[in-house]
């Protein structure tokens, strides 16, 4: 049913299915400079993949994203969503079909934040009741009241909402990629944090095929369901998994911008739920509890904070489901 | 008919005679009586054409620097030419101006209302650019980004932007003009400066510069005050915090 991935003919309450993402041999090369911003750089990402592009400053990763909806012209190479290549498309038409996120989030002051989200179906031609009905949708989807929300102006909403509106925004013609640079970048750590939680829910539910930009390692880890490292010059230093990049960094540049404690961080990839606990003898009562949710490296944390007393473990009911000491962690480790 | 043969006609527009002449015939500052009388034939036709001659001024005056400000906009380096022409248009004196124009257009609406013009160039100009230019980069960048045209970014994104900017120099050009229209009276003879000359030229009676001149000066603020409306009804967004 080809009618069923196109984003015009789907009404709300669903979203159409996400494309690969496959860059060949691209590279980006401005005049009157030796080194390319971005040399041979191929990578595929699998429909309803978050691919985080990593790296320093200079090594191209925006430069890389705005290549894919054609802000920036490539030198060489070739760039396929779904299969077909970008080159040959109007690129504003191109653009409608990739949701664009940026961290100065770039609202538009003079509009309210109804009139923000339905920007691009608006472009698409769509009619008034669909749009409506769209914009209600994403805002229940990211956590706000429609009623509440929709008259206001960019101006008086705070950091966080107007980040969710950004995101809401991009996602209103369910496009099949989205388009991510640095989106939490400007946002306080704890907001940041609750807003990538919220960006894991949400995209269990749209399941589109995301670029993210960050040079904050930590999000990437968090983020990425792959991680693509670039290093100064534009150059594919490593494209894995976030488990198999922190566990076999591919060389010195790797390892040294995933940190020392890169160990750790693999931690932060499970949860007690994947471990294996002890059973749980002489549980005392009143003794700190952990949720099965809690990620091993927050329990290491708080293990070594209890002065390494077994911590005992609960399920969602509060059921005590085992126990986790310091010698367990240890052994999974080694 | 007693006024005249009594008091002697010192007075213009002195018709009628009756004891409601008194105030002129004492040649007193201000008449009220002479403004009722005269408000039919003599002020209310000159508040229309000041009206016109201005709204025609600032209206060709808007298209241009418009057009002008667009073109700026996407060709950096016509800012510098226009600016310079327009600044030579906006400094040159007024009366020396209407000299100039006067052998070309004669002693007509057109001659001032080319005068008119050319003072409100500069300042709308420099402010609709100035508001184009005052766009967040971001803002432009998320318009690109999700799939506008030059074209749909300027019209839907950009110009509404920068109409704060543009409405503040239409106030300031059209407050000019007002001005400026009463000195056109010269070469065309209509508007508010006509019995402003009428009176400069009548070494006594003075009621008609004095009505004249308020109501230019009601006339601008009146304007500006609409523009300040207009403004708020666009602009509803610069006033949301």
């Amino acid at each position: 049913m080809p009618a069923a991935n196109s984003a015009q003919s789907e009404g709300p309450s669903s979203f159409a299915e996400a494309a690969t993402l496959e860059l060949r041999d691209v590279s980006k090369r401005y005049p009157r400079q030796d080194e390319p911003a971005i040399a041979d750089l191929s990578f595929t990402v699998g429909a309803g993949e978050v691919c985080v592009l990593v790296g320093p400053s200079g090594s191209g990763k925006t430069t890389a994203l705005r290549l894919i909806n054609r802000m920036i012209p490539l030198s060489s190479g070739d760039i396929l969503l779904g299969g077909r290549s970008v080159l040959h498309r109007d690129p504003h038409e191109l653009r409608r079909e990739m949701g664009y996120v940026i961290q100065q989030i770039g609202l538009f002051p003079h509009q309210t934040v109804a009139e923000n989200i339905a920007t691009v179906p608006k472009l698409l031609g769509w009619d008034k009741p669909k749009i409506s009905s769209r914009v209600d949708e994403l805002l229940e989807l990211i956590g706000l009241d429609p009623k509440d929300i929709r008259p206001r102006y960019p101006a008086q909403l705070s950091g966080g909402q107007r980040q969710r509106i950004g995101v809401a925004r991009a996602l209103a013609a369910d496009p099949p990629l989205m388009l991510m640079d640095e989106p939490f970048g400007a946002i306080d750590p704890i907001n940041r944090s609750r807003l990538q939680d919220e960006f894991l829910r949400l995209q269990e539910l749209v399941r589109k095929t995301v670029v993210f930009v960050t040079h904050d390692i930590d999000e990437a880890i968090k983020m990425g369901d792959r991680i693509a490292i670039l290093r100064q010059g534009g150059h594919l230093a490593q494209y894995d998994t976030p488990a198999e990049i922190l566990m076999n960094p591919a060389d010195e540049f790797v390892a040294e911008f995933v940190g020392a404690d890169r160990a750790l961080k693999r931690l932060g990839l499970s949860t007690l739920a994947d471990v294996t606990l002890l059973a749980p003898n002489g549980v005392k009562p009143d003794g700190l509890r952990l949720p099965l949710t809690t990620t091993v490296r927050d329990a290491l944390s708080q293990l070594l904070a209890e002065g390494s007393q077994p911590i005992a473990v609960v399920d969602d009911d509060g059921k005590v489901a085992g126990v986790v000491t310091l010698e367990l962690l240890g052994r999974l480790l080694a | 008919m007693i006024g005249i043969a009594a008091g002697g006609p010192v007075i213009p527009n002195f018709g009628g005679g009756s004891a409601s002449f008194a105030c002129e015939r004492a040649n007193r500052l201000f008449c009220a009586g002479w403004v009722s009388r005269n408000w039919d034939t003599v002020l209310w036709p000159a508040l229309r054409q000041h009206i016109v001659l201005t709204v025609i001024a600032v209206a060709i005056g808007f298209v241009i620097s418009t057009a002008l400000a667009l073109v700026a906009y996407r060709r950096n380096w016509l800012e510098r030419p226009v600016l310079i022409v327009t600044s030579i248009l906006y400094t040159i004196p007024s009366l020396a101006l209407f000299e100039l124009l006067q052998p070309s257009f004669g002693l007509s609406r057109t001659t001032a209302e080319i005068a008119l013009v050319s003072y409100t160039l500069l300042i709308m100009f420099r402010n609709t650019l100035t508001g184009l230019r005052e766009v967040p980069p971001e803002v432009r960048d998320a318009a690109t980004g999700m799939g506008m045209g030059p074209t749909q970014s300027l019209l839907r994104v950009e110009l509404p932007l920068a109409a704060p900017a543009i409405i503040a120099g239409l106030r300031i050009a059209t407050v000019t003009v007002i001005s400026l229209a009463t000195v056109a009276a010269l070469i065309d003879n209509e508007g508010l400066g006509v019995p402003i000359l009428t009176a400069i030229s009548n070494e006594v009676f003075k009621t008609e510069l004095i009505v004249a001149g308020a109501m230019a000066v009601a006339l601008a603020i009146g304007a500006d005050a609409l523009l300040v409306l207009a403004q708020r009804l666009i602009t509803p967004w610069t006033r949301a915090r």
